[in-house]
């Protein structure tokens, strides 16, 4: 019997409906104080001074903590995935508005807040800047004195010390031979400038923390994070401990979306809990949300040379990524969705120039995707002005380019196992593309749009699990993989089942904990179900070879005759097998795996790699769209979803995985943006901030899975949390120019920009 | 700081109850602080999101903007009355069936808001769903899976009350 590919109820099912699902919030520790963070009122200034005196006078006030205090306690206050760049509190300056200032600690949490109010900060301003492409020039005023690269990515280090600019990583990919085919003449040259918002990722739990000092050299950690070993290793080095003495515990996530990766409020919690000498809960807000993490701003640059046919010859692209006050994961960002900038196109000359670039704005780091859905709606955007230009039909002109399978990628590795073709061909399809459409005479008009994009997984990374055995026979897994709504926990159990003929609802997967999970890198970039799915089906192949030899020295036989079938093994039960070993029903048996999939590092200067990725992504969307030419609004009647899954391990949860991108996606193509005036963000929390509801839901989302097994896949599987997300927004914008001839060029797609496009269309000008 | 506090007595879940509240506390952190009912959740915090939707006298409110000293001689059901018995309110099954959640966060308080729907309208239409379901978020985007978890709900409590007859 096999598990794979049969739809199930995720195995937490029950307590997610009946409100016992476990979130860090429900968590207390004894003696636990609350803390509120002050933050900073000023995109950029100098510290002048912070009088907590109205603050500690407060009745329920523990203490009020600074920059200065943490420093007393951690020499070199600084963390991040990529650059060392953020303080824990400040120190000396402050760099975007909401930049955490001072902390108050009280017995309550109210009590925390309305002291919060009271700390008195004094600031001397200094000149701000908040574009990218301003940011980069050189007479920008500077975020950041000089660069302070961390110590994980060996290509980041010559950066250290670099002082003078606001760029903390340009990153290059050359194929072919560009600048030659820029002269070669013959065709049309198309150069266009595309524009993305910054946007808010907005898991419904807002981020959490509790940092508890458990005797003088043990740190225990209770965090809503998507990366506890990560967590782990940042925390040790800002102490100056052992990884081993630092624990992560992860319940369920309320959300993530990448907001809740690498350090976020934990190194808050872990300095407060020090100078207290108390457990410290840290728990912000909804609106604290928007002033820790967002989604990059970018401003893209494509310059394409097309010959007749519509066969692009050569193609320049030019990335600002707006990253805010610190780096976060920005720059591996800038560098994985730089190397795709390009499109998933066959050109043989091909140029990106990538920035990453600070501004006084709140950080930006990973959201699902990683850069790729800014960078689609840049490419296939501009796909579809030179399909209009050239008078070849938008799905023909992107058949004539789209890489094939075994074709080489702009990054020089080659395409395999990724169903371009049939995605294009598939979409085409269910959009009913040679069909004619009324696109409507009247204030309503009807347009249609498709786009496809591209992605290559994070590479090198590491998972590790175990899957173990009780004296009873019951089967156990320690993955650190967090289950944030995505479903890993089933998978893992689907994937662990599978191998050792145990039904998966039997699995026990425990949550995250680092004390007794084995490493992973993150919950992000789509990489758990090939990754840690990969680990766990070694751990359970493993675990099962072990029975194996158990099994023949109970059986009296050689373990090469030994068979297994249905949870048994040379016919006997896995209680059987632990009863005859260990004497009674006792003991433990743990079988072991790891997987890091093979990758070569890109050249430095070329970007160029033979084995840039383990797996390619692939996802096409098509939108089907009313327009209201009266007001500007667009309606979106039908989004079509094509994604190459592998196979697909629980199908009905795959699906779901891509009709929710698709949901999240349309926020960010219509209504979302964080919005800015002076520096200051005048749209916090959901009462100003407008993500999609019911109500903004298209009547069809029709999602479709392509299915073929990936030969490193577990059974096949690879990664599609993001692929619903990669073409969404250049699909509502290319049925936007099909129904009115109005072509946006920057999201969101609001009303006003519609209308203001309609107006100039026909001759008509808006003040 | 100082508050002054109340003593209030109401029904909650069936049972009745007597709390000690103080006046600035919401109805959210008298569930969470008193009762350990930890169904209902901040989210928003500003009454915009649904995610802490309880039901006060057969209403649902926002539990995060609902001060606790209205509620004296109120009754309130939370998500955790629905399946005290062991065996789940078909809003809940039928949520699990249509795979109508992802991380869950906002599931107990858009099942309290569905259950209040059902009971008005036994057979709501996607347009009468959507309009009830506007104040309730979910941004993991499982809305077209819940509302197909509101129709087969509304079916098996239909076919339910058919049986009754």
């Amino acid at each position: 019997m096999t598990e794979i590919g049969r739809s199930r109820p995720v195995l937490e099912a029950r307590s997610k409906v009946d409100g016992t699902a476990d979130y860090v919030i429900n968590h207390f520790r004894h003696r636990m104080l609350h803390a509120a963070i002050v933050r900073s009122t000023e995109p950029h200034a100098d510290l002048a001074g912070i009088d907590p005196d109205a603050a500690r006078a407060s009745p329920g006030v523990h203490s009020v903590l600074t920059g200065q205090d943490v420093a007393q306690v951690i020499k070199d206050p600084y963390y991040g995935p990529a650059f060392h760049d953020q303080p824990i509190l400040a120190l000396d300056k402050v760099r975007y508005v909401g930049e955490p200032v001072a902390l108050v600690l009280a017995e309550e949490r109210h009590v925390a807040a309305a002291a919060a109010a009271l700390v008195d900060v004094s600031y001397r301003g200094l000149k701000p800047v908040f574009d990218e492409v301003a940011a980069s020039g050189e007479d920008a005023p500077l975020v950041h004195e000089s660069l302070r690269p961390g110590a994980a990515f060996a290509d980041l280090r010559h950066l250290a010390g670099v002082r003078g600019t606001n760029v903390a990583l340009h990153t290059r990919l050359k194929h072919g031979d560009p600048d030659p085919a820029w002269d070669g003449g013959g065709g049309q040259v198309f150069e266009h400038e595309y524009r993305t918002q910054q946007v808010a990722h907005v898991p419904l739990e807002p981020h959490s923390a509790i940092a508890e000092f458990v005797g003088p050299d043990r740190l225990e950690v209770e965090s809503s994070t998507q990366s506890p070993s990560f967590v782990r290793l940042e925390l040790a080095r800002l102490l100056g401990w052992r990884e081993n003495q630092v624990r992560v515990i992860v319940p369920y996530l309320g959300g993530g979306f990448g907001a809740k990766l690498y350090m976020k409020l934990e190194a808050i919690a872990t300095a407060a809990a020090l100078i207290a000498g108390r457990p410290v809960s840290v728990a912000i807000t909804m609106d604290e949300q928007f002033f820790t993490i967002s989604r990059h701003a970018t401003t893209t640059r494509i310059r394409s040379r097309v010959d007749e046919t519509g066969k692009f010859l050569a193609r320049a692209v030019e990335v600002y990524w707006n990253g805010g006050a610190y780096a976060d994961i920005g720059p591996r960002v800038t560098q994985k969705s730089g190397f795709i900038a390009a499109g998933p196109y066959r050109i043989g000359a091909v140029a990106v120039d990538s920035h990453a670039v600070y501004t006084n704005r709140t950080p930006a780091g990973a959201m699902r995707g990683f850069g790729i859905p800014q960078m689609v709606f840049a490419h296939e955007s501009h796909a579809d002005e030179i399909a209009v230009a050239t008078g070849l039909d938008p799905i023909e002109l992107r058949r004539r380019n789209l890489l094939a399978e075994g074709d080489l990628h702009a990054t020089g590795t080659r395409l395999e196992s990724a169903a371009t073709m049939e995605v294009l061909e598939l979409l085409a399809a269910k959009m009913r593309w040679a069909e004619e459409i009324d696109r409507g005479s009247g204030t309503v008009r009807h347009g249609r749009g498709v786009a496809i994009g591209l992605k290559a997984v994070v590479t090198p990374t590491t998972s590790a699990a175990t899957v173990s055995l009780a004296g009873d026979g019951s089967v156990t897994v320690r993955q650190g993989t967090v289950d944030m709504g995505q479903g890993s926990s089933t998978v893992m159990a689907v994937i662990a089942g599978q191998a050792l003929g145990v039904p998966p609802e039997q699995i026990a997967i425990l949550p995250p904990d680092t004390d007794a999970t084995p490493y992973d890198m993150g919950t992000l970039g789509s990489r758990s179900t090939f990754h840690m799915g990969n680990a766990v089906l070694a751990a359970a192949l493993d675990l099962k070879r072990q029975l194996m030899v158990l099994a023949a020295e109970v059986a009296g036989c050689s373990p090469a005759d030994v068979s297994c079938s249905d949870g048994r093994v040379a016919g006997l039960t896995f209680e059987e097998i632990m009863t005859a070993t260990h004497g009674a029903r006792a003991g433990t048996v743990v079988g072991y795996g790891s997987y890091t999939p093979r990758s070569v590092a890109p050249d430095p200067k070329t970007g160029q790699s033979p084995a840039i990725t383990p797996f390619w992504m692939v996802g096409g969307s098509g939108a089907e769209i009313s327009v209201d030419v009266q007001t500007g609004r667009i309606t979106v009647d039908r989004i079509v979803c094509v994604a190459d899954a592998g196979v697909a391990l629980n199908p009905d949860a795959a699906r779901r995985q891509i009709s929710g991108g698709v949901v999240m996606q349309l926020g960010m193509t219509l209504s979302e943006e964080m919005r800015y005036e002076d520096g200051q963000l005048i749209n916090p929390g959901l009462g100003l901030y407008k993500v999609p509801t019911a109500l903004d839901m298209p009547r069809d989302i029709d999602v479709c899975l392509i299915q073929h097994p990936h030969p490193a896949g577990p059974h096949g599987a690879k990664g599609i949390g993001e692929t619903g997300t990669f073409a969404v927004s250049p699909a509502v914008a290319n049925a936007l120019a099909d129904a009115t001839g109005v072509r946006i060029r920057s999201l969101p797609l609001t009303a006003e920009k519609v209308l203001r496009g309609v107006y100039l269309r026909n001759g008509r000008s808006l003040r | 700081m100082t508050s002054s506090c109340t003593t209030i007595s109401f029904t909650l879940n069936g049972r009745a109850v007597e709390a000690l509240v103080r006046n600035d506390e919401t109805l959210l952190e008298l569930l969470r602080r008193e009762f350990g009912l930890y169904g209902a959740r901040e989210s928003c915090g500003q009454g915009v999101c649904g995610t802490c939707t309880v039901e006060v006298g057969g209403m649902p409110v926002s539990s995060c903007i609902y001060w606790a000293v209205q509620l004296d001689g109120a009754e309130v059901t939370t998500i955790e009355a629905l399946s005290r018995d062991g065996a789940l309110d078909p809003v809940q099954q039928a949520f699990i069936d249509a795979g109508g959640f992802q991380c869950g966060f906002c599931t107990p308080g858009m099942i309290m808001m569905c259950r209040v729907l059902l009971r008005d309208n036994p057979e709501p239409s996607d347009d009468e769903i959507r309009r009830w379901l506007s104040g309730s978020i979910c941004r993991c985007g499982a809305y077209p899976e819940i509302i197909n978890a509101v129709h087969a709900a509304a079916a098996t409590l239909r076919d339910k009350s058919d049986a009754g007859r």
